[in-house]
């Protein structure tokens, strides 16, 4: 195993696993924190329709990212759970009683409503108990001798709450512009007005936790203020894509805006990834401490390689299928 | 009143596997039957083929949709309860239920969605071909679960360095004592599953007269399915027992309710088992018969439960009554189609209404039966969870509180009663919906998104149901 390092291999896919999920299923998520406040209930079809036909293959990269860090790092998996003991639960039946609001929906009128509050409260859920598990990422675990020794509630600080709301924030931003690029009409516009606040609303959180994260973790502090560095190029491309939103959504570009927003979260991710890197169980454990037999991360890996192409595949598949706008009305019969 | 942690996540992970476990057992058996029908509409072009293909599918739809939703969970309950047991076997674990999920994701991405929505879009061979993949899929899947499971059983090709397990040989590891014997038993269980559940749909349409040519040949080729495979399912069963008996000595005791180590040992058929008295009570037993079943010969030693000290012994009652419950319905199924095969004399069986309503009810049977002897198997490793190398107590997370497992214990049984009834229910209005007249056209399904659920074309409510024609 001296040839290549495969716990650097398998933290970048676990990277891209998380990132692949956070930003595909962050849209759809955020429809559903939206929901609410759609214009009216035809708005909502056209929400749900935009995202029916690939929704479940977003989530496909979460189980995808946990299955590989049972077996690539333990340590990642045994620790998180743990301490998100709650937190998980809470993701878990928020997911699951939207992807069951998803199904039933289309295939109900009379209990629609209730289909419709599922499908929200779902989302919002999930949401911030992910927005929760980032906040308890960066404040770090109470671990000994690799387990943790931690509370219940260790996740739930005023700083996961406010990550847990940003997050939320986030992906109905996502959502909005999502919206922007597949919708027209009445639910165009609606978008239209609701992303500058969404924005206002992530750029003003982004910029607390910013602020708040290097006096939390004092690797963090020497990582950015020791001496100037190349990582300062990160949230400054964040900014340009915040930028680049306003502009967009001011001049009614259709693609633009949710491939902006797309940009605020990566470069964001790769901001905290560059803050805690090689860090993965912070504040004390490497991806090194925390890697399973180089054995074992080879066995899986094979599989790994093999499938990923094939899911990248046919994920680009079913967005080429259901490319373009979806009308009042259309879609489901 | 304190609550344990470990009590409660154990009946926590029971709860969440049991109710995940019905999804699969049936979907392996029914992506067979699948297989094997477009297989011989392909062959014939006989149409009763290709409708009966049709409805089984969307039925598969459904479960196989219902099935990924639970399975989620179970991905997550290794970390959240079990974390040391995590880390100690990620090594080896990691992987094996990694690949699970990899294969799971490579079926549905590659072949899932031509099977659902592909016929008669795709060539009649391509859209044979995806099924006949999805079927064996499903082996797949099952393959890396009951080599996890069974090495949990029967650990072999590792050694334990600084409280990991550290695998030093795979194929030992993979290919573990039990592994071969709880794959067989599983498999056949699954298609006695997808047998069972066809016959009784079947015969329940028969009862009502709907679409009696097709049902026939369903009904009928289940019969002879099943009569083949229930009794080599009892035999399959008493290598496993056999194999049991030379590895996991206490649950076989457990499972005969023998407390002392005899020679001659007598069959149980009734027994109140007190753990606390270490003995049972209101014995009915059957002279020299378990010696004979596992060890075949009369005067075979059988191992007793009081080998193992008191607080390495498994709860035993329920291991011996749930083996019963198991072996029961065992003999039960095996009756059920004899009858059958007596029935067809004169072509009685798809007539005799009696015979039909046995089956309808028989639908549940393997469903229990699975469960109860998963029920045997798991309950009768007690206390370990790898076997002699780890117990519960050991794997459990340490920081979990009795008020935290509790919790979860609620709320997943809250969550699954909602995700559960909806999805019955919905199974139900397919199943009642019945075989679509003719050549059933869903050109529309293009515009459809392409999820299982979608394959169904079902309403959820009456009031839907004009508006929901396609």
């Amino acid at each position: 195993m001296e040839t290549f390092d495969l716990s650097l291999i398998w933290a970048l896919i676990i990277g891209f696993a998380v990132i692949m999920y956070v930003v595909m299923d962050g849209f759809d998520l955020g429809l559903g924190i939206l929901f609410p406040f759609a214009p009216d209930e035809d708005a909502r079809d056209v929400m749900m329709n935009s995202v029916a036909p690939v929704w479940d293959g977003n989530e496909t990269w979460l189980v995808l990212g946990g299955a590989g860090l049972l077996a690539a790092f333990p340590l990642v998996y045994s620790v998180f759970l743990p301490a998100l003991y709650i937190g998980v639960f809470l993701m878990l039946a928020g997911l699951i009683f939207r992807g069951v609001a998803f199904e039933f929906r289309f295939k109900s009128r009379r209990r629609r409503i209730w289909w419709n509050r599922a499908f929200c409260w779902g989302s919002a859920v999930a949401t911030f108990a992910q927005g929760a598990v980032v906040g308890s990422y960066i404040q770090g675990f109470a671990v000994e001798d690799f387990v943790y020794v931690g509370d219940a509630f260790d996740w739930l600080s005023p700083f996961t709450v406010l990550t847990g709301l940003g997050m939320m924030a986030g992906y109905a931003l996502l959502g909005a512009t999502w919206l922007i690029l597949k919708s027209e009409g009445h639910v165009q516009d609606w978008a239209y007005r609701i992303a500058p606040t969404l924005l206002i609303a992530v750029l003003a959180v982004f910029a607390i936790i910013s602020v708040w994260t290097p006096f939390l973790d004092p690797n963090v502090w020497s990582r950015w203020f020791d001496h100037i560095q190349l990582i300062w190029v990160l949230p400054a491309l964040s900014m340009a894509c915040a930028f680049t939103i306003f502009r967009s959504v001011r001049r009614r570009d259709e693609g633009l805006p949710f491939i902006a927003t797309l940009g605020l979260f990566i470069f964001t991710y790769l901001g905290l990834v560059a803050s805690k890197w090689p860090v993965i169980v912070p504040p004390n454990y490497t991806i090194w401490d925390a890697a399973s037999a180089p054995e074992s991360q080879l066995f899986l890996l094979i599989g790994m390689l093999f499938v990923i192409p094939v899911v990248l595949t046919y994920t680009a598949w079913s967005y080429w299928v259901f490319r373009g706008k979806v009308k009042v009305g259309e879609g489901y019969h | 009143m304190e609550l344990d942690p470990l009590l409660l996540s154990r009946i926590q992970f029971a709860f969440v596997v049991a109710f995940h476990a019905i999804f699969p057992v049936f979907t392996i058996g029914l992506a067979s039957y699948i297989a094997l029908l477009n297989g011989l509409f392909f062959k014939t072009e006989n149409q009763a083929w290709d409708r009966l293909a049709l409805f089984w599918t969307r039925v598969f739809a459904v479960v196989f949709g219902m099935g990924v939703v639970s399975g989620i969970v179970m991905s997550f309950q290794f970390g959240t309860n079990w974390s040391n047991f995590s880390l100690a076997t990620a090594n080896f674990l990691g992987p094996m239920l990694s690949y699970e999920v990899v294969t799971a994701f490579f079926l549905e991405a590659a072949f899932l969605g031509v099977l659902l929505f592909g016929r008669g879009k795709v060539p009649q061979g391509v859209h044979l071909f995806a099924s006949i993949m999805v079927a064996l899929g499903t082996f797949i899947s099952s393959f890396w679960i009951l080599s996890a499971n069974s090495w949990m059983h029967t650990p072999t090709g590792f050694e334990v360095i600084d409280g990991r397990f550290q695998i030093t040989d795979w194929s030992d590891a993979i290919f573990n004592p039990s592994f071969p014997f709880r794959f067989s038993h599983m498999v056949i269980a699954s298609f006695l599953t997808g047998g069972f559940v066809v016959a009784g749909v079947s015969a329940w349409y028969l009862l009502i007269g709907r679409d009696a040519e097709a049902n026939k040949k369903a009904l009928s080729m289940c019969l002879w399915m099943l009569l083949f495979l229930a009794p080599v399912q009892a035999v399959v069963g008493d290598f496993h027992g056999i194999n049991t008996l030379e590895h996991q000595p206490t649950k076989v005791a457990a499972m005969e309710g023998n407390w002392e180590t005899m020679r001659n040992a007598p069959l149980l058929l009734f027994a109140v088992p007190d753990q606390e008295a270490q003995q049972n009570h209101f014995e009915i037993g059957i002279p020299s018969l378990a010696s004979i079943i596992l060890t075949h010969s009369a005067d075979g030693e059988v191992p007793g439960i009081r080998k193992a000290s008191p607080e390495e012994q498994p709860p035993v009652a329920i291991v011996f009554w749930s083996f019963r419950v198991m072996v029961g319905l065992g003999f039960l199924m095996i009756a059920v189609v004899f009858m059958g095969l007596w029935l067809r004399r004169g072509g009685r069986v798809f007539e005799h209404r009696g015979y039909l309503q046995t089956l309808r009810v028989m639908t549940a049977a393997p469903f229990i039966a699975v469960l109860a002897g998963w029920i045997v198997t798991e309950t009768g490793r007690a206390p370990w969870l790898v076997y002699g190398v780890m117990s519960h107590a050991e794997g459990l997370t340490p920081s979990l509180t009795g008020g935290m497992a509790l919790f979860t214990l609620i709320g997943y049984m809250a969550v699954y009663a909602v995700v559960f009834c909806a999805g019955v229910y919905y199974l139900t209005r397919v199943v009642r919906q019945g075989m679509l007249p003719g050549q059933p056209d869903f050109s529309d399904d293009i515009e459809r998104p392409s999820r299982p659920l979608s394959a169904a074309h079902a309403t959820f409510d009456d009031a839907s149901r004009t508006t929901m024609g396609g």
